[in-house]
């Protein structure tokens, strides 16, 4: 007993950190779920939830217990084995997300060299299980939701990618790591100049698209698609739905923090000793979870201000605007990267 | 040269529009503590305030002497388009000078067929009869939406003329 060999500790180690990870990743998002439905009320002069515990902060506890037992529905003309994998490939691609994450100084799952290719790649894989799920239901409502959503993520798959590599030029690295430890003198947003900032709004954009958010819930769209690709789902499997939404917005807001914002690092201001030293004092788990909650903020403020586009605007506003721009963005980034002219 | 402009000016337009409405929403967000229209209802039962113009249940006001206004005209149950209003009335012989004067003896007003319409109000030559601000309504049993507007022993204001 005295050792383990070297693969079980390996084991036992990867274990625990999956748990810890599907624990953080259930928390955030009954957190997330909470704070989105207070946020939605106060944008709308409402109260929000405020009866189950002290300004109904236990309300998405009680929703879920609901949720986790009700009963499981798959209608008799459903591809059985498909319906029932949908909601695991679409968790699965979320959990893969989160591992690749730098949460704080030291606290990072895995770093491997291409962590911002990666990232980009387990995104993308969710859009398989919403194709999955919303065409096995053999429901009308879920296919239309689950092929806009299809054609959608094709589209913004693109912007969000050439958003990112914006900032890669500057760095020369693909290592999530590498990007945070470029930013020790200024986080990209204020380095790169304007091209950063048109890179960070469509990084923004093209990012709530890709957690099929409104405005661009065209998956979903309620008052057309009753619920869209998850119609059929109920119980467990609707709230593995749920759960992976929040947790691609948590993903999304993260790489944005990392990319953009400088991770965990703390906001120094060039030669000003005494405050930097102020803000070195904060812990860098606290600069990464404010800089996500800030994000996070922006594209719920998003949800709840627009109204949500049609499949044809949403495709020209991909297409004839967000890529055309990115690309000269990354043009003129790449010029800048190599005349040296960011600071 | 022209569709260069154009496309520049609808991306500027687009955003300033965009800009816009989260300006508004913003500033919902953040006065939302102050701005907050929803009514906790059961909580603030005590001091809640209906609107002005709110209708509702139809009701007689009594001055400190047990006095209306009401004169017994049956303006109100003739305005009436649901026949809700009944007015119970008599001649009184008036002791001193020996003349004969309409008097209501009940108003009655059965609120279960009452739409909340106003017309009584507007036909009221007295204002004797006006719309109230309760808005909790449900009884037990239906016999009990039948009111009687005039308080007993109420009696019509001298300064009423027919």
């Amino acid at each position: 007993m005295s050792t383990f060999s070297p693969g079980w500790t390996m084991a036992i180690e990867w274990m625990i950190i999956g748990i810890t990870l599907i624990l953080f990743a259930a928390i955030s998002v009954i957190i997330l779920v909470y704070v989105e439905r207070k946020v939605a009320a106060f944008f709308q002069l409402r109260i929000g939830p405020n009866r189950v515990g002290p300004y109904g902060i236990f309300q998405t506890v009680a929703d879920f217990i609901k949720l986790l037992m009700k009963e499981h529905i798959t209608s008799k003309k459903a591809d059985k084995f498909l319906f029932n994998l949908a909601p695991f490939i679409i968790v699965t691609a979320a959990f893969l997300g989160i591992g690749a994450i730098p949460f704080a100084l030291g606290l990072h799952v895995f770093d491997i060299n291409i962590g911002v290719f990666y990232l980009t790649a387990v995104s993308s894989v969710g859009v398989l299980g919403i194709l999955l799920g919303g065409w096995a239901g053999n429901n009308k409502y879920s296919l239309i939701g689950a092929l806009r959503s299809g054609a959608q993520i094709v589209s913004y798959e693109l912007s969000i990618t050439l958003s990112i590599l914006t900032i890669v030029v500057l760095v020369g690295s693909l290592q999530l790591s590498e990007i945070i430890a470029s930013q020790e003198t200024g986080w990209w947003i204020i380095r790169g100049h304007l091209p950063a900032w048109i890179a960070f709004v469509i990084f923004l954009i093209a990012g709530t698209a890709e957690t099929n958010r409104g405005p661009f819930d065209l998956a979903e769209a309620e008052s057309e698609l009753t619920a869209g690709f998850h119609t059929e789902y109920s119980g467990i499997k609707f709230a593995m739905f749920f759960l992976a939404e929040y947790l691609s917005l948590f993903i999304i807001a993260s790489v944005g923090a990392t990319v953009f914002l400088g991770g965990w690092l703390p906001f120094h201001i060039g030669t000003w000793a005494a405050f930097n030293n102020i803000m070195d004092y904060i812990p860098s788990i606290i600069w990464f979870f404010g800089k996500v909650a800030g994000l996070i903020g922006i594209i719920m403020w998003f949800k709840w201000t627009f109204p949500r586009l049609r499949i044809d605007q949403l495709l020209v506003l991909e297409w004839k605007y967000l890529l055309p721009i990115n690309l000269v963005n990354l043009l003129l980034v790449s010029f800048i990267a190599l005349m040296g002219w960011y600071f | 040269m022209n569709a260069i402009v154009k496309y520049f000016s609808g991306i500027a337009h687009g955003l300033k529009t965009l800009a816009t409405g989260m300006k508004i929403t913003g500033y919902y967000f953040s006065h939302a503590r102050k701005e907050i229209i929803t009514q906790q209802y059961p909580e603030n039962r005590d001091e809640l305030q209906m609107f002005d113009r709110f209708r509702g249940i139809v009701e007689m006001p009594h001055d400190e002497n047990n006095e209306h206004a009401c004169t017994g005209c049956q303006a109100c149950e003739v305005a009436c388009p649901n026949g809700s209003i009944e007015i119970l009335w008599e001649r009184i012989v008036n002791p001193e000078t020996g003349k004969k004067k309409k008097t209501i003896d009940k108003h009655v007003y059965h609120f279960s067929m009452c739409t909340l319409c106003n017309l009584c109000i507007i036909a009221c030559p007295t204002d004797a009869i006006k719309m109230g601000q309760n808005f909790e309504y449900s009884v037990f049993d239906r016999k009990q939406l039948t009111y009687v507007l005039n308080k007993p022993g109420s009696k019509v204001r001298d300064d009423v003329e027919d």
